[in-house]
This record gives structure tokens, C-alpha cells and sequence, in this order.
């Protein structure tokens, strides 16, 4: 039996890839990909709870962080071409109107 | 046996996840999420959750990937230059992330290790209800979540088609080409 211990890590390995990649990359694109990246980190977390202490509610909230991640995505990538729509560029260092 | 195939699903999944944030075509991205999204899917299957398998698959790889890739097909993005400026403080940031968290990984696996899934012994909530067992093989896994889906947790499914209804009208309105086509 695969101890619980490493799913956590998994969890943890693939949260901190998405969390660095949110940081380090300048394609808006890939910044939403990375929040994925965090989403599923967590999904992966609650399944393998659920299946070690034999409580099904985890993967019921598996099912509603899926329901928003999708409706996220659906909004966010509205926002990218509305952005691109304006500037035509996807390069997060250009939106910089909010700055002072 | 259950080792080996979790091994080989978690260094998929790793080496997938750092293929996404390193490389420089985001269509390439995008495939190798992909293929991360049906590794942590076989994961799923391997917790014998394999309901939540297919929903990924279909939802993760079949809806969500398929968005990111008709609009980076749509914007026709240029190769540009990959990393920020602040690459130093985000690699640092996530390396000490990564350890602090490997560290308490391993203290607390020292600790008590649930090595064995629980006894298959009903589990009470907190206000008194019993849940259902969790992946019983009498019961599947798609009746189990479907009992507790519909009757404890049915406020939260309701208010999670109430999520999905905002976010398709707020994209819609976010996307279209202009509110008010003026005739000139």
C-alpha cells in the first residue's frame, strides 16, 4: 500500500510547480495553465484523503473545485481575448495601466 | 506492485507539471498538461476513485484543455522571450517552499503514518448523520458520491450550477465584440 505521506508530496511537488509558474512566466496563457497546475495539486490531495479515510466527501469537493476551475477558465480566457482584443498582446509585463 | 504504478503515475505528473511552466510554445504546454491531466486521471483510478477519473478526463482534458487550445490557436501568439525578470526570486521562493514542505512531509509521515486505509466501519459527521462508506466494491464509487451528492450536499451542487451560469454569461459579455453596434 502506498503510504499516505506521498501523495501529500506529490501534491506539494505539483502546487509549487504551479505556484512558480505563475510567478516566473510572462505568457498570460501559461499563467492560467499554472493555476490549473495548483487545482489539480489539490484534487490529487483530497482523492487520496478520501481514499485513506474511507470518506467519500472528499471527492465530493473534488467535484465542486472541478465545477469552478472550469467556470474560471471559461472567464479568464474571456478576459485574455478581451485584453488582446485591446492591446494584442498577451505579455502581462504590458498591462501595466493599474500601475502608480 | 501498487508502488511501481504510483511511482510511474507521480514522475509523469512531475515531469509534465515542469514541462508546462518551462517550455517557450504554450501549445506545447498545453499538450503536456495534457498529458498530466490522464496521469493524475490513472491516479485516480488507482485510488479507486474512478468516477472522479473519468470527470477529469472529461471535464480537465476533453472541455478546459480544449478551450486554452482554441484561444491560444486564436491568438496566434508570437515565440516570446519565456521568463520575468524576477526568475531569481521565484525559483528561491519555490525551492524554499518545496523543502519546507518535504520537511513536514516527512515529520509528520514519521509521526503516525496511516499506511492502511481505515476500517471500513461507517464514519460519523460531526452533526450526528453518518456518511456513507467510501469506495465500498459492493457499492461503486458513482452510486457513493451519488447518494452523498444528492441529499447532504445538495445546497452546494445547486449553487455550483449557479457558478457555471455566472461564469457563461460573465464570458459571453467578457468576449463579444461590442455591447452597442452603432449604425454609421
Amino acid at each position: 500500500m502506498v503510504p499516505l505521506s506521498y501523495y501529500v508530496i506529490l501534491s506539494a511537488i505539483v502546487f509549487i510547480t504551479g505556484v512558480v509558474g505563475v510567478l516566473i512566466r510572462r505568457n498570460i496563457i501559461i499563467i492560467l495553465l499554472s493555476i490549473e497546475l495548483m487545482l489539480n495539486a489539490t484534487n490529487i490531495n483530497f482523492v487520496a484523503f478520501s481514499s485513506y479515510f474511507q470518506n467519500v466527501v472528499g471527492q465530493v469537493f473534488v467535484f465542486f473545485a472541478l465545477t469552478v476551475a472550469a467556470a474560471e477558465v471559461a472567464v479568464g480566457l474571456a478576459i485574455i481575448i478581451a485584453l488582446y482584443r485591446s492591446k494584442s498582446s498577451i505579455n502581462v509585463d504590458e498591462f501595466q495601466l493599474l500601475k502608480w | 506492485m501498487a508502488t511501481l504504478v504510483f511511482f510511474y503515475f507521480a514522475g509523469v505528473i512531475v515531469l509534465t507539471s515542469l514541462l508546462v511552466v518551462a517550455l517557450r510554445n504554450p501549445i506545447y504546454s498545453a499538450l503536456s498538461l495534457l498529458i498530466m491531466f490522464f496521469h493524475v486521471a490513472g491516479l485516480y483510478v488507482t485510488l479507486r476513485a474512478e468516477f472522479l477519473a473519468a470527470v477529469q478526463i472529461i471535464v480537465y482534458a476533453g472541455a478546459i484543455l480544449v478551450l486554452y487550445l482554441f484561444v491560444v490557436m486564436l491568438l496566434n501568439v508570437k515565440r516570446e522571450e519565456r521568463y520575468h525578470q524576477q526568475f531569481p526570486i521565484g525559483a528561491f521562493l519555490g525551492l524554499t517552499i518545496l523543502t519546507e514542505v518535504l520537511l513536514l512531509a516527512y515529520h509528520r509521515s514519521s509521526a503516525n503514518e496511516p499506511a492502511l486505509p481505515l476500517s471500513r466501519a461507517a464514519r460519523t459527521m460531526s452533526n450526528g448523520q453518518s456518511v456513507a462508506t467510501g469506495v465500498a466494491p459492493a457499492v461503486g464509487n458513482t452510486e457513493t458520491i451519488g447518494e452523498v451528492l444528492y441529499s447532504t450536499y445538495l445546497f452546494p451542487f445547486e449553487v455550483a450550477s449557479l457558478i457555471l451560469l455566472v461564469a457563461m454569461i460573465g464570458a459571453i459579455i467578457l468576449a463579444k465584440r461590442d455591447l452597442f453596434e452603432r449604425e454609421t
